[in-house]
């Protein structure tokens, strides 16, 4: 399993590999200066000790990876460093980059788009996690690989999102389906229906901000996926959970509770470039371990338009350790 | 969500039986299970270091009194800690300048500031009175400015119009003269959310701050922030003179070990809370229960109040009434109950409140009362005529079996909802006769530490 998604991966990376390519590593890079620093700064040690490895613990857990896969990553180590395996921290370091590229690789899995047509996407997470600035993004991703996209404003209930949404629509030069008020469904309905008659390649529905106990909220967001079902019995094709960086150990309970509701295909992570982290990444896989992987469709570094790329974990690793 | 402190605690606690005192030995497994709960409850692990260190201090040599276990005695020192860490009594705004008082709203992107600025103008209006002035100073994020001025018209307070090419200072400057000529009480400047590393934004805020000199200034920041809420937290109080800190989201289910870090790290206090989308949702902010809320020993006060924003008053006065006239209580009304349980965000949130022991025995017990039986009851009961549903006695075989057929149960399972609506009809009876009073010595035995 693991061998067929290295391929796919590097097939994804090499296919993907236009000249804009470095000045993302570089932003990625950018973005994760801080974890980065206080990553590789522990590995300038002079040797291996327990006080090393406590402070390693530390720092993991520092950047939001969570006991669990802190303790996973670190007993991986020790029973490396115990079997003489590892003598320098240099190669502590390069065990540790490789340990969390292992665990991250999993989550590795490209959005293929071109399986149906309209490709509807339906995007859902808490409140202010950035679904509506991330929809805006992804239109511009989109494009720019030659794709039509339609946008659906189904956040009906917070003040302005329709505006906002519309706002990037303008932007993006993206039709923006848009209803004065009314029922999120019923909006996300009448903009497949469009799609569908234009001949579009992409809707991405926006949906309100909603925290997984509300639960009112989440049989909202259930029916919307029912609703889309009507349209097209195959929709939504992609179903994402938008994820703030900045959240910590309550993103595993943000995954399970969405995944119970509207069956997560896929993830975006916004605003890595905070000053953190993303260790709930790491924490994210672990929890996972073992299950079928949720895809880490795209991750987030930056206001820019274009800072939202798809996911690599070789990348995103190198970055923290700039190696 | 039951692994919290007071269950980690329990486990250890039963190696330490009869221990009259804590003393450095005993506590030390303890303290590991304090300091995993907070990391689990995201308190940032410098913040946790420090306190377990404190209550180290604080616990050894603590004598063990009564019926208290060790462990309880040890929770009983961490709550104390906690509560003391959050600042101890809650504070609330201080308006007392020539006015327009001028409030500052500071926080990241996301956090819930222009959202906290139309639930704070609204509390200021309907507690204090105040007439309250909002102005947008987010000329970057899209429709920032459109949202503040929905929110503001469905808080009932007024807006001042800014454009998106103008500077935030200009902005600013043109609302504080607006509020002085109109005679506004409060101003409240939101602003475009920012990251505390963005040295530019940074930079644009100090401006507005020593431009507006307001008289609070306050943090905005999500309950579910993880361990970067001490950077973020350092950050904005080193640039701008925090005056106080508003926690947002709160109504999610993280522990909100944030509260603490941002508590710690700024000094300033938590003044107040966000929960709920409706405009309604803003709290005082009480130290205690969010200490007790950390370490998952329940948030009874919480509870009672979220029942009483879940159910209709009306509804619930008229519902007494009909209990305390002697009329019976029928499936009308079982089904109504349903649905205002429902309301409150289902038996698993409801649940998620109660101290845990108490909710693990619940959950046990009552473990049938699943959110989707409910739906169930609800299905059987609207298969029924208005005649059955008033006179549940005249149900028999026949009608049993249409319903059953009807709600697509076996009749086994009607029988079963009969019987549980017979058992609270009893309870309702009681209730009738002899008052609150009686039930809650009756209620007593079945909660522990309720004496």
């Amino acid at each position: 399993m693991f061998g067929f998604l290295k391929k796919n991966a590097t097939a994804a990376t090499a296919a993907e590999l236009p000249a804009s390519r470095p000045s993302w590593t570089e932003r990625l890079k950018a973005g994760l200066t801080r974890t980065r620093s206080q990553l590789t700064g522990l590995f300038r040690r002079g040797k291996i000790d327990d006080e090393l490895l406590e402070e390693l613990e530390a720092t993991l857990l520092m950047a939001d990876v969570g006991l669990e896969a802190s303790r996973f990553l670190l007993d991986d180590l020790r029973r490396r460093v115990k079997n003489g395996k590892l003598e320098t921290p240099a190669e502590l370091q390069a065990a540790l980059a490789d340990a969390l590229e292992q665990l991250l690789r999993p989550l590795e899995i490209p959005l293929d788009t071109t399986t149906h047509k309209p490709f509807v996407i339906m995007l859902a997470g808490v409140n202010g996690a950035g679904k509506t600035t991330s929809i805006g993004k992804l239109a511009k991703h989109f494009q720019a690989q030659g794709k039509s996209v339609l946008l659906a404003a189904g956040d009906t209930f917070r003040a302005a999102a329709r505006e906002q949404l519309i706002a990037w629509g303008d932007r993006n030069q993206v039709a923006v389906i848009a209803q004065a008020s009314g029922d999120p469904a019923a909006v996300v309905f009448d903009a497949i229906n469009a799609a569908k008659a234009r001949n579009i390649d992409i809707v991405l529905a926006d949906t309100a901000g909603r925290l997984p106990t509300q639960l009112h909220l989440m049989e909202e967001i259930a029916k919307v996926k029912r609703v889309i079902q009507k349209v097209d019995p195959t929709a939504p094709h992609e179903v994402l959970l938008v994820l703030d960086a900045n959240i910590g150990q309550n993103a595993l309970t943000q995954v399970t509770a969405f995944d119970k509701a509207i069956g997560v295909t896929g993830l975006v992570v916004t605003k890595l470039d905070g000053t953190a982290k993303g260790g709930v990444i790491a924490a994210i896989a672990r929890q996972r371990h073992g299950q079928p992987p949720l895809a880490l469709r795209f991750i987030g570094v930056g206001e820019g338009i274009d800072d939202l790329q798809p996911f690599v974990a070789r990348e995103f690793v190198a970055a923290l350790f700039d190696s | 969500m039951l692994d919290n402190l007071s269950l980690r605690l329990a486990k250890v606690v039963k190696t330490l039986r009869g221990q009259a005192r804590l003393t450095e030995d005993n506590i030390s497994d303890m303290l590991r299970e304090v300091r995993m709960a907070l990391l689990e409850a995201d308190v940032a692990l410098p913040v946790v270091k420090k306190f377990i260190a404190r209550v180290k201090e604080k616990a050894v040599g603590h004598e063990v009194i009564g019926s208290l276990t060790p462990g309880q005695a040890l929770v009983g020192v961490v709550h104390r800690e906690l509560t003391e860490l959050m600042g101890g009594a809650s504070t609330g705004l201080n308006l007392a300048t020539q006015p327009p008082a001028v409030i500052l709203m500071a926080g990241l992107q996301g956090s819930g500031k222009t959202t906290s600025t139309a639930k704070l103008g609204k509390w200021l209006k309907e507690r204090q009175k105040k007439k309250v002035l909002v102005v947008s100073c987010d000329v970057y994020r899209p429709a920032a400015i459109e949202q503040l001025k929905t929110v503001a018209s469905q808080a009932g307070i007024d807006f001042y119009p800014s454009e998106v090419g103008q500077k935030p200072a200009d902005i600013a400057a043109a609302a504080l003269d607006f509020a002085r000529k109109h005679y506004h009480d409060v101003l409240f400047v939101d602003t475009a959310g920012r990251l505390a590393i963005d040295q530019a934004m940074m930079a644009e805020i100090t401006e507005l701050h020593a431009l507006l000199k307001p008289i609070e200034t306050l943090f905005v920041v999500d309950a579910m922030l993880g361990q970067d809420a001490v950077n973020t937290a350092k950050a904005f109080n080193e640039a701008l003179p925090l005056t106080g800190v508003i926690l947002t989201k709160l109504d999610g289910d993280a522990r909100g070990g944030a509260a603490l870090s941002v508590r710690h790290v700024t000094g300033k206090p938590i003044k107040f809370a966000g929960v709920g989308e409706k405009l309604a949702g803003l709290e005082e902010f009480h130290p205690e229960r969010m200490a007790s809320r950390i370490l998952g020993m329940g948030d009874i006060l919480g509870l009672v109040e979220e029942a009483q924003r879940g159910v209709d008053q009306d509804k619930a006065q008229a519902f007494a009434n009909k209990i305390k006239s002697g009329k019976s209580f029928d499936l009308n009304d079982f089904k109504e109950q349903i649905g205002q349980m429902r309301k409150m965000g289902g038996m698993a949130s409801m649940l998620d409140k109660l101290p845990a022991q108490f909710a693990q025995v619940a959950q046990q017990a009552g473990g049938g009362m699943e959110d989707k039986t409910i739906g169930r009851i609800e299905g059987i009961i609207n298969s029924m005529t208005p005649l059955e549903r008033s006179k549940p006695e005249i149900l028999k075989a026949s009608r049993k079996r249409r319903i059953a057929l009807g709600a697509g149960v076996s009749v086994q399972e009607v029988n079963r909802l009969l019987k549980q609506f017979e058992q609270t009809q009893q309870v309702m009876k009681q209730f009738a006769k002899g008052g609150m009073q009686k039930m809650l010595r009756g209620m007593r035995g079945m909660m522990p530490g309720l004496r």
